[in-house]
């Protein structure tokens, strides 16, 4: 083992901002988020990756953030939960989560609405198979469902896109 | 969670790949997409003192047909979900688009899952059944094996210490060809606890010319049934054999009784699965639509 293992510079933008950190090549994507650039809106559930409270858009894509290192984001392009709102007015998927009552503690949010973000861009018009395929990797542990069910069904109605 | 410290290589090609393998020796591992191999680092059941990053070699994700389907070995699986090329072989988007979920198939790649010959990963059956290739890089250049023989146990593979996964080829099935594959999982993130994945080759008169049935998840790796193929090459395949082929994969399979479930459990499911896979896949060597999707129970 060498003493000292050299570490990884990465360069990403985060909700628009571009940042350059130091970290270990064992930092994972949710801990530099998290603990580097203080965006703790992105939470940390199993940290196994099955509980998806910690999905955030990479590249456009969403990924389990407790399951991507920080390094495979270099050069690359992250949305968190904290670039949802723009200017004070949240994003029409946090408007139907909040009319619908689509959290109860809230823990799952911010994955959950990352999710939906991804479920939007493949399927703008959603039928129920394709809500519930693609919120398959978040769970809610309150096991409110069926309001996140109705939220995301309100934010396709509206139209709601990244 | 933390995995253990390691250092840290980006690979620049395939050929850089090789090149670091051989230097840092055992205690190096490839990244592919991480969505096996990160949760494991993170339990601390795989700790590598070095790790070559494949991610940023650039154009090792794509899907060419050309006679044959190509894989890159990071195509990662939503790519193949939603490939118009992939979907003209329905029994790898059944399994592309079934494997965990949308996170997952966001950064889990097809050459990372065969690498790592998981037991209970969902390509195995799949590309068994479809005869599929290896196509590999290594100090002594690039080989071609077979998927039987490339996976060789569980997390066993033909591969050399310094050798790369690069490519998977996927013969284009004949006229009259179909499959399916169908898992039984608990839930989306987790692994099956039973699959199923059938070819069918029929002729013009409606007489099944070849049948490849594997199962996924109940051995060391996928398991060919032969005795149900045999009850369909060179037959009519009516409901009655189906359910014959559901009986036989019963009589074969021999799970075992573990957190999934009891070894009988299993048993039932191997039949119903591999009979619905059969039927799906007939209704597609006919031409006709079939949808199919994994189960959760």
């Amino acid at each position: 083992m060498p003493e000292e293992i050299p570490r990884v510079r990465v360069g990403v933008k985060v909700n628009g901002k571009q940042y350059s950190r130091e970290v270990e090549p064992r930092a994972l994507l949710v801990q530099l988020l998290r603990e580097e650039l203080n965006l703790t809106g992105t939470h940390i559930g199993c940290d196994t990756s099955y509980c998806g409270a910690c999905t955030v858009l990479l590249n456009g894509k969403s990924v389990k953030s407790c399951t991507v290192f920080a390094f495979q984001a270099d050069g690359g392009e992250v949305l968190t939960v904290e670039g949802l709102a723009k200017n004070d007015e949240l994003h029409s998927v946090q408007q139907a989560f909040t009319d619908c009552h689509g959290f109860q503690c809230g823990y799952c949010t911010p994955g959950l609405l990352m999710s939906t973000l991804q479920l939007l861009d493949d399927y703008p018009h959603p039928d129920e198979a394709e809500i519930r395929k693609g919120i398959a990797g978040n769970i809610c542990r309150c096991t409110g469902y069926q309001n996140i069910f109705k939220a995301i069904q309100a934010a396709a109605a509206a139209g709601s896109r990244r | 969670m933390y995995p253990r410290a390691f250092a840290y290589h980006r690979a620049k090609s395939y050929p850089d790949a090789v090149r670091l393998l051989n230097q840092l020796g055992e205690e190096a591992k490839l990244l592919a997409g991480g969505q096996s191999l990160i949760p494991l680092m993170k339990l601390r059941l795989s700790v590598p003192r070095h790790l070559v990053d494949l991610n940023f070699i650039p154009q090792t994700s794509y899907i060419h047909s050309n006679g044959v389907l190509c894989f890159g070995a990071m195509t990662r699986h939503a790519e193949i979900a939603t490939s118009a090329e992939a979907a003209r072989i329905p029994i790898l988007r059944d399994c592309a688009t079934g494997i965990a979920d949308p996170q997952v198939r966001n950064m889990g790649t097809i050459g990372g899952s065969i690498a790592e010959a998981d037991p209970t990963g969902d390509w195995a059956p799949v590309l068994l059944a479809t005869s599929a290739t290896v196509r590999t890089l290594g100090p002594n250049g690039e080989r071609s094996i077979a998927l039987g023989e490339f996976i060789q146990d569980a997390y066993t593979t033909a591969l050399q210490p310094a050798e790369v996964v690069t490519e998977i080829v996927v013969p284009q099935p004949t006229e009259r060809s179909g499959g399916a594959y169908i898992a039984l999982k608990r839930c989306a993130p987790v692994y099956a606890s039973v699959s199923a994945a059938v070819q069918l080759t029929m002729d013009d008169t409606q007489m099944c010319k070849d049948a490849r049935i594997y199962l996924g998840v109940l051995g060391l790796t996928a398991t060919r049934v032969a005795a149900a193929e045999d009850l369909l090459r060179g037959r009519q395949i009516t409901a009655q054999r189906i359910a014959t082929v559901g009986e036989a994969v019963m009589d074969i399979a021999q799970p075992q009784s573990d957190m999934r479930g009891s070894a009988e459990y299993k048993r039932h499911a191997a039949g119903a699965l591999a009979k619905q896979a059969v039927e799906a896949a007939l209704k597609r060597a006919r031409g006709e639509q079939a949808e199919v999707m994994h189960l959760y129970a």
